[in-house]
């Protein structure tokens, strides 16, 4: 029996031997999508392995697994060489595990020492927290980390770069091995990138092995030393970064076979419908213009927080402008709610469509005729049997397949309540149909469904704005590409000069 | 659809008043008398003018906690008139509560548009407030029913067709309101915005407006029910109704409206307060203490809302083919 087990335990033990943390085959299927497909992953003590990958390339997946958030549907989670099982977030803290996040996850009204050793706070007498020695533990660890900080401040009074140097504090406060990085000069100005990569370089002296996830070729190049590509959940490739250059990275996030087929479309754009001119808002998007035509699918593409989605809730009314104009079918129009943006003709899928899409505990019907109460009633009073005609029309359309109309939305699998709100909005009878993100979250087979959808909302002089952060979407799906970076517009791409390796530079800036 | 019914919480409150009378009749036949049933129906009439507009201030994510202090600051605003103005008609009195209660629920519902503030806090605050207000200006004196004039007093309890005004503008409120929620765009509008004040949002509807409106229409209720609440028990004073707000929300809880938001119904809200108002009429005559009343009002509460909790859980999605077509 010994033995047998004995043979268990990986025999290349030699390679893992240097590995404090390393992901071995892991596999993770959430319904319909599988989000990991046999990937594995090596941490070394005192080097920056840097993990790169498109959007939805599996890796905040992996970051989930490595904190004991997410548990995989097989493959081996390897501390020291030896299987380990993080069944809770807790399992993964006390392997030495620790997570620094895009947001940092602490605690605004706690004082920064609390947040340092909140859940494993010194005792003193009676089992009560020892304020002092976590004071002045906080204080240690602080100036270790050479972070001007009060351990006894609030957080809240701290600026966000302050956050993550409290974070990587509480870090080193568990006794961390692994300190995974997720993104974290992403709020950061140039100076307090700075120090944070002198940090990154004092945790590698310590002998941490630290996971950096970021999109910034200039910050993987300057700090990493091993990388690691995703690709739609799977490995697809790893070494030492000084063997590698730019280029080869964008290829490898981006080359891929042709595993989707997407409509054949007959692009031909007729008159300019919406046409935006130097919009612009306060902190997150400036100098956007572009103009849309009838028939024409326009996508938007750039990283997760470059102002797409941003923007877009502006040009619908959500957020007010500070400056820009719009004009529709050559008249100017002001959209300051969204009730102004439907009445021009303007309609908005959101990315999140189960938070701000439907509404569960209404019915089929009422759902779908939200946006359009004022075509189907007289003096406020709603009209039944138009609202049932327009409903009915609507659903028909989408092919929804459901008993009666009556139903709750709660109550229909997500393809369908996908649907209700597709409905919803074309029953508002737009030009214009802002899709965000419309195939995240979505398996394979209802993404072809959704693609040819656009593609004959297009053919029905729709004009379509999709904002999407999949490479092949884009390029498959869009007539004209716009990129944008750090809110602004730096691209504009026609057909034929789409290239997945021009849109990640242009997104990234290189 | 018939099976739906049956399911649904109104008959399932209607079953337990149902059985609630006639464990009552068991004991004592005279109380479930058609008069004495109108008595009960008429005695629940200002919660059930409450309750609908409570229910629709919770449809909406929020709560009112003033309306019993709006209740008793218009109550005695109009008793003064009526003092100071003996020969004012009814009309103008009416005119007067429903105008000075709407301003009331209007200035709640600007605070929790214009400033954000959460309800609760705005409605306790307020609640204070007017409460403050009786006392200023009535100087913590009492209108007693000898200062009242008689049409005054007389308007809520003209008797038509065995039941008195008071019901009957119950029974027109529930009726009005019904329609209200099913019929229009702002009653639409109400259960969008508790909903999922998201979706609201992109579907065009203000949710801050609609909370307005809601608080709004409570005022409004609260304030008519203040003119039919003095008039009744002809007396006036600081502490009228005192509590009553937390009745008020009971008898939504218990009539199934979510506490949060998106869930309800007038009927609901009617058969709640109806349920509510039984107990208490039915307790005296079965010899009970008043004081077990509060105790049992309490305990049917909860029961209600382990039924609701019960109710809401996940019954699991809709995805087999044969299940489809059986919704």
């Amino acid at each position: 029996m010994l033995k047998q087990s004995d043979t268990l335990l990986p025999s290349d033990s030699e390679a893992d031997e240097a590995s404090v943390l390393a992901l071995d085959g892991i596999t993770k299927t959430f319904p319909g999508v599988k989000a990991l497909s046999e990937v594995s992953l090596r941490l070394i003590p005192g080097k920056v392995t840097a993990l790169v990958g498109e959007n939805g390339a599996g890796k905040s997946t992996v970051v989930k697994i490595l904190t004991g958030i997410y548990q995989p549907d097989g493959g081996a989670i390897l501390v020291d060489g030896k299987p380990a099982n993080f069944r809770v977030p807790q399992a993964a803290a006390d392997h030495g595990v620790t997570a620094i996040h895009q947001e940092t996850v602490l605690f605004d009204e706690l004082s920064v020492a609390e947040n340092i050793f909140l859940g494993h706070a010194p005792r003193g007498s009676f089992g009560l927290i020892d304020l002092k020695t976590m004071n002045a533990k906080a204080r240690e660890i602080l100036d270790g980390i050479g972070a001007p900080i009060d351990p006894e401040h609030k957080l809240k009074d701290l600026g966000i770069a302050n956050k993550h140097l409290v974070a990587i504090a509480r870090a080193l406060s568990i006794d961390a091995r692994v300190v995974i990085m997720d993104e974290p000069t992403a709020a950061l100005s140039h100076k307090e990138i700075e120090e944070l990569y002198e940090l990154v370089e004092s945790l590698k002296a310590q002998g941490k092995a630290i996971l950096f996830i970021s999109h910034k070729f200039d910050e993987i190049f300057r700090i990493a030393d091993n990388f690691t590509v995703f690709r739609d959940g799977q490995l697809i490739g790893d070494g030492a970064i000084a063997d590698v250059t730019e280029a080869d990275l964008v290829k490898m996030m981006v080359g891929r076979d042709v595993s989707q087929i997407f409509p054949e479309r007959a692009s031909d754009p007729g008159e300019t419908v919406l046409t935006v001119q130097d919009y612009a808002h306060p902190t997150e998007f400036e100098d956007i213009s572009f103009s849309l035509r009838q028939g024409e699918i326009l996508g938007f593409y750039g990283l997760v927080g470059a102002g797409r989605s941003e923007f877009m809730q502006s040009l619908f009314g959500i957020t007010r402008p500070s400056g820009g104009t719009i004009e529709i079918d050559g008249a100017p129009v002001q959209i300051k709610s969204p009730a102004d943006a439907v009445a021009n003709g303007i309609v908005y899928v959101p990315e999140d469509r189960g938070k701000q899409g439907a509404i569960l505990d209404l019915p089929i019907f009422q759902n779908v005729t939200l946006p359009s109460l004022g075509r189907i009633s007289g003096k406020g009073f709603l009209k039944l049997a138009e609202e049932f005609k327009l409903a009915r029309e609507y659903t028909e359309r989408l092919d929804l397949r459901a008993a009666s109309l009556d139903t709750h939305v709660g109550n229909l699998s997500g393809g369908n309540q996908q649907k209700v709100v597709i409905a919803k909005w074309l029953a508002t009878q737009p030009k214009v149909i802002i899709l965000d993100e419309p195939t995240k979250g979505v398996d394979i087979g209802s993404k072809a469904a959704v693609h040819e959808f656009m593609a004959e909302l297009a053919a029905q002089g729709l004009a379509v704005v999709m904002v999407s952060s999949e490479i092949p979407e884009v390029l498959g799906m869009s007539d004209r590409v716009i990129v944008m970076r750090e809110g602004r517009i730096v691209a504009e791409l026609a057909e034929d000069e789409l290239q997945p390796e021009t849109l990640v530079r242009h997104a990234a800036g290189i | 659809m018939l099976n739906r019914f049956i399911t649904s919480r109104e008959a399932l409150l209607i079953g337990a008043i149902i059985l609630l009378l006639a464990l009552i009749s068991s004991r004592f036949p005279a109380f479930v008398a058609p008069s004495n049933l109108a008595n009960v129906f008429n005695d629940t009439s200002p919660l059930v003018l409450l309750a609908i507009g409570q229910m629709i201030v919770i449809l909406t994510k929020c709560i009112d906690l003033s309306v019993a202090a709006n209740l008793a600051l218009t109550g005695m605003v109009v008793s003064m008139v009526n003092v100071a103005a003996p020969g004012l008609p009814i009309a103008f009195i009416l005119l007067i509560a429903v105008g000075l209660g709407t301003l009331l629920g209007m200035f709640n519902g600007l605070l929790v548009w214009k400033l954000a503030i959460p309800p609760i806090v705005v409605t306790l605050g307020t609640m204070t407030i007017f409460r403050g207000i009786i006392f200023v200006i009535s100087d913590g004196k009492w209108v007693n029913s000898h200062e009242m004039s008689d049409a005054f007093k007389a308007f809520p309890r003209t008797d038509i067709l065995g039941l008195p005004v008071l019901g009957w503008i119950a029974v027109v409120a529930v009726i009005g309101f019904t329609v209200l929620m099913t019929r229009t765009t702002l009653g639409r509008a109400f259960y969008a915005a508790g909903g999922n004040p998201h979706a609201a949002t992109y579907a065009g509807i203000d949710v801050g407006k609609t909370q307005f409106w809601a608080f709004t229409i409570s005022g409004a209720l609260a304030g008519l029910t203040g003119y039919l609440w003095v008039s009744r028990f002809a007396v006036s004073y600081v502490d009228i109704a005192g509590g009553f707000e937390l009745d008020v929300v009971a008898a939504c809880v218990i009539g199934g409206v979510s506490i949060m938001g998106g869930i309800g119904t007038v009927a609901g809200a009617l058969l709640g307060a109806l349920f509510l108002g039984i107990i208490k009429n039915a307790l005296p005559v079965v010899d009970i203490s008043p004081f077990w009343q509060l105790a049992i009002s309490g305990g049917a509460i909860i029961i209600a809302v382990a039924l609701n909790a019960q109710a809401n859980r996940e019954k699991g999605r809709i995805i087999l083919k044969r299940a489809e077509h059986a919704s």
